[in-house]
Parts: structure tokens; sequence; C-alpha cells
């Protein structure tokens, strides 16, 4: 059984027990704009929670991704090097950036939920 | 009196057509030129100039000879010069209009210094003719390093870096120079960047090989102090802090921020590119800079933007300016001298950043400014661009919306709080001020201010070019305001090429030519 987590930097990761898919809110994407280029990390590389690992480019600005927990990268959503729009067509499902095993999954305590993060979202 | 009775001396009354509702056969719009690419108006087989025949002779490229035609297009020298003033026909600068581009500084550029930069003594010698051939060259070198000197209180000056980017690379190789001398490179890793620094700063520390930690903003758009503090330690190897900040602020802490990284062991870099807001009236020295860079082509006037030319000398600290890059310059008595060579310098330069000794030009240019204002007048010249930036925060600030309370220094930044609810985002406000005759503002810059719209006039706008502008900008925001989107959402609709697809663009870039 999965479940969404969102952090304060408007990344979510759906979690199913130690795998986590991450990529970036709805919210978030509407904000950026159209999105034109996604720097994906390297699959195999071992991350700490708060690294900047991705980049996503839209007309208005560059952002930076950052590791929600640490862990492992093991997929990186190749597809978006080619159709970076998916982004903002679909953030939160085929649009997601890289996925990772979780090492420690107490880091998740405190992220927000669906409710949480459109309350954190709305003003 | 002859009447003219078979022209038609004033168009009809019934005459309906605006400039829109016109296709012309040709593409051009009145003397407004269509202008097509140098591939689609030249020929291959056409050439402006007359060469003579290649005489007998022997390659000696062993066969890697071009076999083909290169395939360039060739045109006359009318075609050639009609393209060029055609196209800046179409181009926006300072010499047409209000410039406002933030964080830009577009100075005017008096005539006089684009006089004296073409004296065949500056502007046309060879970097490498005899040094004794360009002694007066050498001698302006000498004087605009006094006056940088002097306006910044600091002990010594590399002018060969050739931008303001490149200034910051020449300030951080000293300090990366400094720190490997104390042995302690390995172990001082970090750079502190606020985020209100200009962008480059944090590009240019990761280039010399340091680690970035990001400086948060506090509520009024400085430098949190509470972070920064918490922040500073042992491992630290520079600050690289932009005063007056790209918020156009002025960085109140700067004092304390500087006597805390030296505290620490780190060096201070402050980014100098908005120093025309200040120049004449804060001292660099005295901040506690160890590294500054000065855009020349910002503070000191020169054409630019468009990319370029700049010039971007460093102004260092007794403790780094042993680092500085060769070639620096050197006087012997009455004689002027470059130390070109690592090996013959009595000092421990970090190295070379360019071929020669910097822009030339740029530096005739900022000295003759300088020169022609003297000290009161450069003053004037911060005091100016400061009264300026705060006429037109104070004009707009009831229709626009600023980003912090209180004074700004040279820029005004404005947030998009004032668009709420509207259907015109800052991209669409500032395309509609090309329908207006101006230059748009520098926009969704800097990255902590929602929807930014950083405004930074001209010093030298009189009040009466300020008004309009003011009047134009409060127009804008009141027809937003009011509901109808519609000469914004498509604007420009009255430039040479209307609104452009940013994404289609970034997207998939057509990167060259090709025959349809």
């Amino acid at each position: 059984m999965s479940k969404i987590y969102f952090t304060e930097d408007h990344e979510y990761l759906i979690v199913d027990g130690d795998t986590a898919t991450i990529g970036i809110s709805t919210y978030a994407a509407g904000q950026l704009g159209d999105v034109v280029f996604v720097e994906l990390p390297d699959t195999g590389k071992t991350v700490k929670k708060g690294d900047d690992i991705a980049v996503v480019e839209s007309v208005k600005s560059a952002s930076e991704i950052y590791a929600p927990v640490s862990g492992k990268i093991t997929h990186a959503n190749e597809a978006l090097e080619d159709e970076p729009e998916t982004v903002n067509g679909e953030p939160q499902g085929a649009g997601w950036f890289f996925k990772m095993t979780i090492s420690d999954v107490s880091e998740l305590e405190g992220m927000m939920d669906e409710a949480a993060y459109a309350e954190f979202t709305r003003e | 009196m002859a009447m003219n009775s078979t022209g038609r001396p004033t168009a009809p009354a019934d005459a309906q057509s605006t400039a829109q509702d016109v296709d012309t056969f040709s593409g051009s719009r009145g003397l407004l030129q269509a202008e097509p690419l140098l591939f689609e108006v030249g020929a291959a087989d056409k050439c402006g100039v007359d060469l003579p025949d290649v005489p007998e002779h022997t390659s000696r490229l062993g066969g890697l000879e071009r076999s083909e035609a290169i395939g360039l297009s060739g045109l006359s020298e009318p075609e050639a010069m009609r393209h060029y003033v055609r196209l800046s026909q179409r181009n926006y600068a300072i010499d047409l209009g209000l410039y406002p581009l933030g964080s830009c500084t577009m100075k005017h550029n008096p005539r006089l210094n684009e006089k004296l930069a073409r004296l065949a003594g500056f502007a046309d010698v060879h970097p490498l003719q005899p040094q004794s051939t360009v002694q007066g060259a050498l001698a302006l070198m000498g004087e605009l390093s006094h006056w940088l000197c002097a306006i910044t209180g600091m002990d010594a000056v590399a002018l060969s870096p050739k931008a303001g980017a490149h200034g910051e690379w020449c300030g951080m190789m000293c300090i990366r120079a400094a720190l490997q001398e104390r042995g302690e490179l390995s172990t001082r890793r970090r750079v502190l960047v606020p985020q209100s620094a200009h962008g480059t700063n944090p590009a240019t520390a990761a280039e010399c090989g340091f680690d970035i930690d990001e400086l948060p903003a506090d509520a009024t758009g400085r430098v949190d102090m509470d972070v920064f503090r918490s922040k500073i330690g042992p491992d630290v190897a520079a600050v690289m802090l932009t005063n007056p900040n790209t918020c156009g602020l002025f960085e109140r802490d700067i004092r304390e921020i500087a006597d805390l990284v030296h505290e620490a062991g780190g060096y201070f870099y402050c980014d100098g590119a908005n120093l025309n807001a200040i120049m004449g009236k804060t001292r660099v020295r005295d901040l506690g800079v160890d590294a500054m860079h000065i855009n020349l082509h910002k503070t000191f006037s020169t054409p630019h933007g468009g990319g370029g030319p700049g010039a971007g000398p460093v102004v260092l600290s007794k403790r780094l300016s042993q680092f500085a890059p060769v070639p620096y310059l050197v006087q012997d008595g009455d004689a002027w001298r470059l130390v070109e060579d690592d090996a013959q310098a009595e000092e421990k330069p970090f190295g070379r950043m360019c071929a020669f000794h910097g822009q030339m030009g740029m530096f005739t240019r900022a000295l003759a400014y300088m020169m022609s204002h003297g000290a009161d007048g450069l003053r004037q010249v911060s005091e100016d661009a400061v009264l300026n930036a705060n006429y037109l925060l104070a004009r707009l600030k009831g229709e626009m919306s600023p980003a912090f309370d209180g004074v700004c220094m040279h820029e005004a930044l404005f947030d998009d709080t004032f668009l709420k609810n509207t259907d015109v985002t800052t991209l669409d406000f500032s395309k509609a001020m090309i329908d207006e005759g101006y230059h748009p503002m520098t926009m969704y810059f800097p990255l902590v201010v929602h929807g930014a719209m950083l405004i930074e006039p001209t010093e030298t706008e009189s009040k009466e070019s300020l008004d309009r502008f003011a009047d134009t900008l409060l127009s804008l925001a009141v027809a937003a305001k009011s509901g109808s989107s519609d000469r914004f959402v498509s604007a420009p609709v009255l430039a040479p090429l209307q609104r452009l697809d940013e994404t289609q663009a970034a997207r998939q870039p057509v990167l060259r030519w090709r025959e349809a």
C-alpha cells in the first residue's frame, strides 16, 4: 500500500515499503511554468537527505531538486529528457523524476500528507 | 500659389486602415525594413571585395586542404552594411530611450569617451608591440589603476579580467592561492553565498572548487545574520556578498559580516557590480573587503549589453595583492612596464587569466568618465542613481507592489502582488511595456521575490523622462487591475516581432540555418 508525502521544497514521495518515487508537486509544476529541461541523477548513486541531485529548468527559472530522504537512486525517468513537458502534464504521474530505496524510513516522519500540503500551499 | 492637385497631400478622411491591418508585398513595414538572414540575402558566388589571384604555391597541408566550397553566403559591401544598419534599427538602446533593466546598469555613454577611445594611440596599438612604443597606453592603465584604488581605498588592482564574472574568478583564485599558501585549501571548503547575491557568485565559487553554502535572506531582503553566525566556522574559505544586493538594498550588517569571516580565518569577496550606487559615499576598504570586482562597463559607462564588451578589474586588499595574476603593471622611474612572466614576478601571481592585459577601449572610456566627472561628480552619479530609483519607487508604489518596505538603493524592486487575481503575469506586463516603447525591466529576478520586477533607471534620466515612464507603468497597472487583459496577453503587437514562443524555443531550439 503506497502513501504520498510532500516536502516544504514542493517535492512529493510516493512511498511503498522502502522504495520511493519522487517528483515535483502539481502546485510546483504550475508555479514553475513550462518546463524545458530536466537533469536527472545517476542511478546507483548514494545520496544524503538535502543533497541537490537534479535540476528542473522552466522558461522562468532553474531550480534544484533535493534528495528528500537518504538512500540510493534506483531509477531515473529518462523519458523526461526528451519530453520535459510531461512534468507539466502529469507531475504526480508520468512526470516523476527518480526512484530510490530509502535507507532510513524514519526520515519520512514530519513530512506533510496530501491535506497538510494543500493547506501549506493555500497561500 | 500652385496647389499640388495631382498628389494626395493628406490622407482622405475616410481612410480606415490601421497599421495591423496592412499586409505589405515586400514584408517591410514602411521605413522599418524587413531583414532576411545573411544566408537568404547573399549568394555563394558573390563577393564584396576583389581578392588577388593566389600565386603558384605548394600546399603544406598534407592532403587536408578543403576540397569543396565552404558554402558561406557572399554579399556586396552595401548589402552587408544595410543588413547591420537595419538590424540596429530594430534594436533598443540607451541612446533611443529609457532602459530600466535592473541589475545591468545601462549607463549613458558620453560622446567624449567615444572620441577618446578612438584616438589612434589607444585604439590602433597592438598588444605585441614593444612596450617602449605604447608608453602612453600603459600610463593610462597606470592612471586608471590609481583612480580605482583611490575610489575604493584598496591596495592593488588586477586590470586584466574582461567582465564581472571573470573578475569574480580572479578574486576567488587569489583567495584560493592565499589559502593554498597557508596550507588550508584542503580544510577550508565552504564558501557562503547569500540568496541575494548575483547568480554568478555561486558559479564562480564552484568553478574554483569550493562547496557552496547558501545564506537565506531575512524579511527585509538582507542576509539573515542569525543563520550567518551559525554557519561561520574554521572550514569557511570565504563569503561572497553583493552590495548593494540584487534586491537593491544595502547590506547593513556588511561590516559585521566582514569581521566575523575574518575572525574565522576566511576572506571577504564583495561583488562590486553595483558600485555605481555607493562610489564616493562608501569606501570599500572600510567595509573590510579583501577582493572586489568593478564592472567598468556598468559603473563608468561604455556601451554594453547584447554581449559585450566588458571589463572587470579586481581591487585587492594587502593580504591578497601579492597573488594578483600576470600581466601586471609596474613603474620604473618614468617608464611603465608589464610583468608578463610568472617566473620573473617578484610577487606570487596565481597565473594568467587571458592572453593580454585587458580591454584597452574600456580602460580609456572609464578613465575619461572618471576624469570628466571628478571626485564630486562621481559622488553625484551615485546620489542621482539612488535618487532616481527612489523617485520611481515612490511614484509607482501606489499601483504596484514594492517587494520590501523602506527606501532602496539604485534599483527599485516590485513583486507581482498587484497583479493578483488578474489574468496578467509579470511576463505579460513586461511585454506590454514593449508596445509602449520601453525596454522591459528585469523580470523574475531576484528569485527570492515572487514575479519580481527589478527597475534600475539610469542616473542621467531627467525628472520629465522618469515621469513619462512612471505614468506609462501606472496606466498599465491600472489597466491590468481593471480586468482587461487584452493588451497584455498577446503583447507585444507593435514590435517588429510579436510574442515569441519561448517554451518551443527552449525545448526544440533551431541552432543553425538550413536551406528551406
